[in-house]
């Protein structure tokens, strides 16, 4: 077995699954906190799948999409939090 | 050689990932999902950018990893904290077996002030225990 086979046989859909499970939180989490938690920990998950298949595809070239996810999951949840926080102020 | 380095390196951070997954799943309250997908998320996703600077063996592709593995430590902390902060106010409960809550009564409801002292005028705080559910 190659390395290339290894992760897209084995790494790949653990990392697939891991995503399902994230998106079931996603759509049940009972307060608007659950959701944008797990928008961000879904990005994060595909940071990591965007590295294994830029592995397996032997390109590096696809990092700098990683790099740019990372940016906006960072900037998605600032101001996700903080318009929450307004919203709740003026009540 | 660098193969088996690789395959370790990527499988424990799919681990990782996998477990804080698994994690927000399972986990009771908000504040404890918060907590597990900062530490395990952020461990298993810079494991497995660390797998992808051994692969390519370069200096361009391991400075990039670096880069993303650096920001993402850093702001994952940043992140946790305004979402735990921005939840607390808008009254998302403590699961009903946690233990203390240290920060009841200390924030001022529409100032947004915290004091290290529990006030006595305790109309004007956060208080849990006398807000709605959300």
């Amino acid at each position: 077995m190659t390395l290339t086979d290894y992760l897209y046989y084995v790494i790949l859909p653990v990392l697939a699954f891991s995503v399902l499970l994230i998106v079931y939180r996603f759509i049940k989490g009972p307060s608007i906190a659950d959701k944008i938690i797990a928008l961000d920990v879904l990005i994060t998950t595909g940071i990591g799948i965007i590295g294994v298949y830029s592995i397996i595809h032997g390109k590096s070239t696809f990092l700098d999409t990683a790099m740019i996810l990372a940016l906006i999951a960072f900037l998605s949840t600032v101001a996700f939090s903080y318009y929450l926080e307004k919203r709740n102020r003026k009540k | 050689m660098s193969s088996v380095i690789i395959v370790i390196l990527v499988t424990l951070g799919t681990l990782f990932v996998l477990l804080s997954a698994i994690g927000l799943v399972r986990m009771p309250d908000t504040y404890m999902r918060i907590s597990v997908n900062t530490k395990a998320a952020t461990l298993g996703v810079g494991l497995i950018l660390v797998g992808t600077a051994v692969f390519f063996n370069d200096v361009s592709t391991t400075s990039r990893s670096l880069v993303i593995i650096l920001f993402v430590f850093l702001t994952a902390p940043v992140s946790a904290h305004l979402i735990g902060r921005a939840s607390y106010f808008m009254g998302v409960k403590l699961w009903k077996g946690s233990i203390m809550d240290d920060l009841r009564g200390k924030y001022q409801k529409n100032s947004y002030i915290l004091k290290s002292e529990t006030d006595e005028t305790p109309e004007n705080n956060v208080d849990h225990t006398k807000m709605k559910d959300k």
